[in-house]
Formats: C-alpha cells, sequence, structure tokens
C-alpha cells in the first residue's frame, strides 16, 4: 500500500507539472497589471478588449479560423474515402497502403515544409494561403485516418450488406448506413484536423506568403520581446476554442445519446 | 458473380485522393530536397542548377554542422529518457487503478493535445522566468534578493520539449498497459512471485512495447523541432532543425536548406526503420486511434 501511495503522489505531481504552467497562462489573461508576468495584481478584462482592437490580431484569427475549418473539410472528406477503402476492401498490399497514408507523420515537419516550398520553388509558384490550406490538409490527413478507421471496423458491416440486399445502391447505403454511424468519427477527425491545422507553427512559419500571419505564429512574432498581456489573454481565447468546444460537444453528445436511451 | 475473382478498382477510386495528395507534397517533395542538394547557391536566394557536391562537402566538412548533429541526438536522448522515467509512473497507475473517476485521468491526459503548442511552449516563461511563479515565490520567502536565471539555456529547453510531449509517452505506456490480461499478475503472485517480481517478470516486459513507441515517437519529434529552442533557449541552444530554419528562412540558402534537411530526414528516417523493423508499426498507430 505504501508503494501505490508513492505512485499516487508520482502522477498527481507528474499532473501538477502538465498542468501548472497552462493554468498560470489562463490566471494571467486577467491580470490587470500592464506587464505579462506575475504578480497578480487584480482582476481586469482590459487585455481581452485591447486583443479586439488590435487589428493584426483580429486578422491572424480569421486566416486561423478559416484555415483551420477547410483544413478539416479536405482532409476529413479524403481520409474517410481512403479510410473506407482500408476496411472494407481487401486488396494487395494494403500494409504498404496504410504506412504510405501515415508517412506525412513520419517525414518530420521542418523537412516536409521544406521540400514542398522547394517543389513549389521548381514550379515557380509564389507561397499562398492555398499552399497553407493543402499543407495543413496533408499533416492532418493520418490522424483523421487513424480516428475514422478505428471508428469503421467497429461498424459491423452486415448494416450495409442489408441495406444493399434491400435494394439500396452502395451510394445510398454510403449515405443513409454509413454515414450516419460514422457521424462522431466525421466529427472526431473533423475537430482533430481543425485542431492540428489551428495550432501548427513548425510548417506554418516555412509556408505563409509574407504578411500572412496565423495565431501562432503572430504569438510567436509579438515573442521578440517579452511575455505581453496580450499574448496571454490570446491563449485564454485559444485554449476556450481547442480545449472547449471539443469538450462541449463530446458532453453534448453524451447528453443526447444518453437521453434517446 | 464471376467479378469478384478479378481487379477490384472500387478501393483504389476511393484512395485515389489521399495517395494523390500525399504523392504531390511528401514524395515528390522529398526527390526535389535530394535533387536541390546538388545545386549551387550563387547568392541571396539565387540559385544555379548543377551537379556538384559543394553543399555535402560543406555539410562533412563543417564543424558547425557535426556539432549541431550532436547536440540533437544529446538533447534529443535527455529529453526521451527524462520523459520515459516521469511518464511510466502515471501511465501504470491510471492503468491499474480502481479509481472511479478513471476517464477524468484520461481526459486530462488528452487536454493538452488540445491545448496550443506556442502556449504551452511560452507558459514556461511564467513558471521559469524572473517574473516567474518559482522567483517570485523564493524571493517572497526570502531564499534569494535577486531572480535566478533559470530561463533561455539548456534547461529550459528539455523543460518544455518534455512537458509537451510527454503526454505522447504517457498514452503509449498506458496503451500497452490496459491491453495486458489484468489476470496475469494476480497468477504469478498465487504462484509464489513478490509484488515486485511479478511486476518485473510479467509487467515490465509486456509493457515495453508501448514504452517503445513512445520513446520513438518523443526521440522523432524532438529530434525534427526547431520552434522551443528559439523561444525558450539562448543563443546557443539550437537543434539540427534551426540550421534548416536559418538556412531556408534567414539565409535563402535554398541548396544548402535542402541538404540539410534530408540528412535530417535519413538520420531519422533510420531510427524510423531500425525502430519498424523491430516492433512493426502497429503499436504506434495504436495510441493515436484511441
Amino acid at each position: 500500500m505504501r508503494v501505490w501511495n508513492f505512485l499516487k503522489l508520482y502522477t498527481a505531481l507528474v499532473y501538477f507539472f502538465m498542468f501548472a504552467p497552462i493554468v498560470a497562462v489562463l490566471l494571467l489573461a486577467f491580470n490587470s497589471s500592464q506587464f505579462g508576468g506575475f504578480p497578480i495584481e487584480g482582476f481586469s478584462l482590459r487585455w481581452f478588449y485591447k486583443l479586439w482592437e488590435n487589428e493584426a490580431i483580429v486578422r491572424a484569427f480569421q486566416t486561423s479560423m478559416l484555415l483551420g475549418a477547410m483544413t478539416a473539410v479536405i482532409s476529413t472528406t479524403i481520409g474517410i474515402l481512403a479510410s473506407l477503402a482500408l476496411v472494407r476492401y481487401q486488396f494487395r498490399g494494403k500494409n504498404f497502403i496504410t504506412t504510405v497514408l501515415i508517412s506525412p507523420v513520419l517525414v518530420p515537419e521542418t523537412v516536409l515544409a521544406v521540400g514542398v516550398l522547394i517543389f513549389l520553388r521548381w514550379l515557380s509558384m509564389p507561397r499562398s494561403f492555398l499552399l497553407l490550406l493543402v499543407g495543413h490538409s496533408i499533416i492532418a490527413l493520418p490522424f483523421v485516418v487513424l480516428v475514422v478507421q478505428a471508428r469503421l471496423t467497429g461498424i459491423k458491416k452486415e448494416y450495409e450488406e442489408a441495406a444493399r440486399s434491400l435494394g439500396a445502391s452502395p451510394v445510398q447505403t454510403f449515405f443513409q448506413v454509413t454515414l450516419p454511424l460514422l457521424m462522431p468519427a466525421v466529427f472526431a477527425g473533423a475537430l482533430f484536423a481543425f485542431t492540428i491545422s489551428f495550432d501548427n507553427i513548425t510548417a506554418t512559419i516555412f509556408w505563409r506568403p509574407s504578411g500572412m500571419e496565423t495565431v501562432p505564429t503572430q504569438i510567436f512574432g509579438m515573442l521578440r520581446n517579452s511575455v505581453s498581456p496580450e499574448i496571454n489573454a490570446l491563449g485564454f481565447v485559444m485554449i476556450v476554442i481547442t480545449v472547449g468546444v471539443p469538450l462541449l460537444a463530446g458532453g453534448l453528445a453524451r447528453y443526447f445519446s444518453r437521453k434517446k436511451v | 458473380m464471376a467479378e469478384t475473382k478479378e481487379f477490384d478498382a472500387r478501393p483504389w477510386y476511393l484512395l485515389a485522393p489521399s495517395l494523390l495528395a500525399i504523392f504531390a507534397l511528401v514524395v515528390v517533395p522529398m526527390s526535389f530536397i535530394l535533387v536541390y542538394s546538388f545545386y549551387e547557391n550563387v547568392d541571396l536566394a539565387v540559385d544555379r542548377v548543377a551537379f556538384q557536391f559543394g553543399n555535402w562537402q560543406e555539410l562533412l566538412t563543417d564543424g558547425y554542422y557535426r556539432t549541431a548533429i550532436w547536440k540533437t541526438l544529446r538533447l534529443s536522448v535527455i529529453v526521451t529518457v527524462l520523459a520515459a522515467v516521469l511518464g511510466y509512473i502515471p501511465a501504470y497507475f491510471i492503468a491499474m487503478t480502481k479509481f472511479r473517476h478513471k476517464w477524468l485521468l484520461l481526459l486530462l491526459l488528452i487536454l493538452p493535445f488540445w491545448v496550443s503548442f506556442i502556449i504551452r511552449t511560452l507558459s514556461w516563461i511564467h513558471i521559469m522566468g524572473n517574473q516567474g511563479v518559482i522567483n517570485g515565490l523564493l524571493m517572497w520567502l526570502g531564499l534569494t534578493d535577486e531572480p535566478i536565471k533559470m530561463m533561455y539555456n539548456e534547461f529550459a529547453v528539455i523543460v518544455g520539449f518534455i512537458h509537451v510531449f510527454l503526454p505522447y509517452m504517457i498514452l503509449n505506456i498506458y496503451v500497452s498497459l490496459e491491453g495486458i490480461d489484468q489476470n496475469l499478475e494476480p497468477a504469478a503472485r498465487t504462484l509464489g512471485a513478490t509484488p515486485w517480481q511479478a511486476y518485473r517478470e510479467v509487467t515490465l516486459p509486456l509493457s515495453l512495447p508501448g514504452l517503445a513507441a513512445g520513446c520513438l515517437l518523443v526521440f522523432v519529434l524532438t529530434g525534427g523541432s526547431y520552434v522551443t529552442p528559439l523561444i525558450l533557449g539562448g543563443p546557443g541552444d539550437f537543434l539540427y532543425g534551426n540550421l534548416i530554419y536559418d538556412a531556408v528562412v534567414v539565409e535563402l540558402n535554398w541548396p544548402m536548406g535542402a541538404t540539410l534537411s534530408f540528412t535530417l530526414l535519413v538520420l531519422l528516417g533510420l531510427v524510423v526503420t531500425l525502430y519498424s523493423r523491430l516492433m512493426g508499426m502497429n503499436q504506434l498507430t495504436k495510441a493515436f486511434s484511441q
């Protein structure tokens, strides 16, 4: 039992290590002091107003949201198609294809970023929003495939076969049977893809056209001097979006699925 | 249905968009890196098509690049080992606990993945910086009059990396521990093993695949990054990725950037290949599909 208590304490300390810095950012977002660090001098929302008034940040925010949403749509769409092929069909070289599909994770992001950039340079194409979009989509694709694939394996093939034997076309079967059953995975995959895009900095620094900033690159640029209180407020907003939205969605999903039963 | 024995094109239609995208954005660019590494850099952002080994020669002879490779290897090993040491026990605890709200511990483990990387990294300035929590506490307690310098050195970079990559480690170890038959350890106990023996000879070996997967991920992710040292490190704390960043973004020396990138790809690729030969890729995909 003494050993167990030691394990418990150890685990608690590791969790503390993981969350204390994040909590510090969340608290400092409401600090009225004009400096970004401690001590906390009082409660204030002024840094959120400042954020709202900062045109560069608002623009970066819009870019990131649009980019994240479009990345989610693209990578989820092609990811679902690929997962269907992997789970529902037998074909030669499946293991190899699976490795190819997760290869964007296996290549270091820095290398991937430089490679794509050099290819683009060879094509004499300028860096653009489109580059960020396709680039983020390819980075998010493996995660979408893994999430959707895991879920798809759990959906019995019999449902689809029943629909087919009752006269539904393959397309009808997909939209009326498979897709509704797959919806939780679609949402999970899309949220995952959105977060990956919204959070990406490693490749984005290389790919963004000059003058275009996403939220992470904007923060990175602002960090040169010190952590300003605005960065803390921005951090708070980002955490609310990337943590709050999935939690809320998951909570709601659980609530509704319980109600049904 | 005589058709079933013939070639079925349907899965390939479904795979086509993904495979095309990966071909255009991963396969082709990787070949371009290799080709560009033989080009010659003439001036800022100007390069000449050539087949010469100047960049490779520079890479192999200039001690600066070797230092960077060495530094990166050293730092990646330190981060990986510390993450394993810090991560194993929590993973074990979560897998074995009978705590009713175990899901909460798991949820908390996944949450950091959703918190922005750059926010998690810069948050350490609030902890270890001159106006950080630790210095504030020390000065308040009267243990020191001036803030102790903890930031912008290798230590801060290591802490930042561990903080960001620890959840990968814990999750991977947890997945392999969770998959172990719960009756094995009690069985070993009834056969006369002490709790420690039962753990060491039954559970520990079975958890090694997860530990290996976690170590691989942390090692490769650390070895390929460049942003963390820029935020938490001092001028002397650079990784191999920082050289790539400098070559491409600062000096606009594309051929050298390509040479450096290709080397990093090969070095980290060797690690991944070695791992997949030994362990296979299944363990890795398991943790992600949780």
